[in-house]
């Protein structure tokens, strides 16, 4: 048996048991508290992660107990420091298994990380003509750094289109790919649309034609199983906030041959291994593209988050969550006046809506006053809201510790939006 | 009706629930003086703006028609209507002092009554400076009626 939407409800009941998100909530303590008078219904986890307590002591009893700057002192503090440092970059580089750790570069976010590679890559190895291949629903910052450099170096952006569910049109994909194509940097899932785009076949379809991949993990790598060496791709860069970790860290990791070859991104300490004022040698990977001192407590913070997430599962956090996204599609689907947008066929945790009686910062304002966190606006995807011409969603996304409570009370506070507009 | 409700609906009370229903004014004129057009790249908020000055030989110069199409919520539609209603008749100086008294009403500054009553019915937006995060939808129209007062100048 299914229901409208195409559900197997035995399938959304062993889905939903994945894992105890009322127990797992507990771990998060800013969840336990009121807005506005109501309970905090927390759907906001695609523009930020809430953090657990492992995560926020991890970050005291480093500035508690071992602060010190990292790979500079020879005293305890800073050998401490620089383990706990090392650990956590050994910690993502098992939980994305990657095959050296010194491969794992800390930035400070998926957006540095694909400034990155647009800048350091790009600049060394584009001439103008070439092409980068993106597709229509990348954030801005996925648009923005390739932009640059096509005004700086004449490279040309090229735009895989999408159907109206949300869904890359691959044959297009295929005949973009090109001579001219340089490299093929591509969101995983959408952060407006919560499509997960088949990065596998095309990673593939790009190294056919020996074209490198990068892929932003942003909203991936906190909702499922994520292997770069499965998903053949060359390039993956992601943000420690969205992943559990604290923000002002993220890591851009890149197969070694490609980094060692490429020139460093920022300069200063750390990343050189001698200086005179003629010349300069510059340090090892990953060194070389860490300059200055750089977040420790916020890498050993990350360290945390994916040991916490490791503890849990990512396979059962990504089954859990998208019982979750259906049981929020069919409740929101069923409400007239409401339209979800993004339908793919495979999504992640996201419920971009729009509703007839009322603008996203007028549902907005509703929802947060029955204590419900959403994102309203344009998710910094404006080629998306212009694709259906619309000028901003409602954006309610999801995390290990939200619940169906947390739909129902949304489902209600919008059958509140439509007594008010309607 | 809890708590929440109570709060909601305190944005939305009858005055900016009537001109976001009804907005006045949004018929484009045949001949406007000035038109600025102001966009909020961030939520998408846009309000366009004409004015049609009064020809007379005064020093003067009056308001003698306004046309205000917005687009966004209804705090941007209600303030781009309410604005319309209130601009119409006054001078330029007038228009001008009227968009100051409007921002000092969204930033909060104490108000003398005479003020208030210069406000006229646009104190119903009042409200919206207990949201912080709306009070750049009410001022968008002003902006671009500021900019169009600038540009009679």
């Amino acid at each position: 048996m299914t229901t409208a939407t195409g559900q197997n409800p035995a399938a959304l009941a062993d889905g939903l048991n994945a894992i105890d998100a009322h127990r797992l909530r507990r771990d998060f303590p800013i969840l336990n508290q009121e807005i506005n008078g109501q309970p905090l219904v927390y759907l906001d986890s695609a523009a930020t992660t809430q953090k657990p307590q492992v995560v926020i002591d991890a970050i005291v009893d480093y500035y508690t107990r071992n602060n010190a700057n990292v790979h500079r002192g020879v005293h305890t503090l800073s050998q401490r420091a620089t383990d706990d440092y090392e650990r956590a970059r050994e910690a993502v580089r098992r939980f994305i298994n990657a095959p050296e750790s010194c491969e794992v570069i800390y930035v400070r976010g998926t957006t540095e990380g694909l400034n990155l590679v647009a800048s350091s890559y790009g600049r060394k190895y584009f001439k103008p003509g070439d092409e980068v291949i993106v597709t229509g629903m990348e954030h801005h910052s996925n648009i923005v750094p390739w932009q640059i450099l096509g005004k700086e170096i004449g490279v040309k952006l090229r735009v895989v289109p999408f159907n109206d569910d949300g869904e890359l049109l691959l044959d297009q994909f295929e005949s973009m790919l090109g001579d001219r194509t340089r490299m093929v940097s591509v969101v995983h899932q959408s952060n407006a649309l919560g499509t997960v785009n088949p990065v596998k076949t095309m990673a593939s379809l790009a190294h056919a034609r020996g074209v490198p991949v990068m892929l932003d993990a942003a909203q991936s790598i906190p909702h499922m199983p994520i292997d770069v060496q499965d998903l053949g791709a060359d390039f993956v860069a992601f943000s420690g906030h969205k992943m559990y970790g604290p923000t002002g860290i993220g890591v851009l990791w890149g197969r070694a041959e490609l980094l060692d070859a490429m020139p460093p991104y920022q300069s200063g300490g750390e990343m050189i291994r001698s200086v005179t004022f003629e010349e300069t040698i510059y340090n090892d990977l990953p060194a070389k593209f860490e300059a200055g001192t750089p977040d420790i407590a916020g890498a050993i913070g990350l360290g945390a988050a994916v040991e916490y997430l490791e503890a849990i599962g990512m396979a059962r956090i990504a089954r859990y969550e998208h019982a979750l996204m259906r049981y929020g599609a069919e409740r929101l689907g069923s409400i007239a006046g409401v339209r979800l947008v993004g339908t793919a066929a495979n999504k992640g945790g996201v419920l971009s809506f729009i509703m007839d009686a009322a603008h996203a910062h007028d549902i907005g304002t509703i929802l947060d006053a029955a204590g419900i966190a959403v994102r309203t606006g344009h998710h910094c995807a404006q080629p998306v809201m212009a694709r259906y011409e619309i000028s901003a969603t409602a954006r309610a996304s999801l995390g290990l510790y939200n619940t169906t409570d947390d739909i129902d009370a949304l489902v209600k506070a919008i059958d509140r939006v439509i007594e008010v507009f309607g | 009706m809890s708590p929440a409700s109570d709060q909601s609906d305190a944005l939305y009370g009858d005055v900016i629930m009537a001109h976001y229903r009804n907005p006045r004014r949004r018929a484009r004129l045949a001949c406007p003086d000035v038109e600025t057009e102001e966009f909020n790249p961030f939520c998408g908020d846009r309000a366009n703006l004409q004015l049609r000055l009064a020809r007379s030989d005064d020093a003067a110069a009056t308001v003698q028609d306004v046309s205000a199409v917005a687009e966004g919520c209804s705090i941007i539609q209600a303030s781009a209507s309410l604005l319309a209603d209130q601009v119409c008749g006054r001078t330029l100086e007038q228009a001008a002092d009227l968009s100051q008294l409007f921002r000092d009403l969204m930033q909060g500054k104490p108000l003398p009554p005479v003020a208030v009553a210069e406000l006229g019915a646009l104190e119903a937006l009042a409200v919206v400076r207990r949201y912080p995060v709306r009070i750049k939808c009410a001022l968008l129209p002003w902006v671009a009626l500021e900019e169009g007062l600038r540009r009679l100048r």
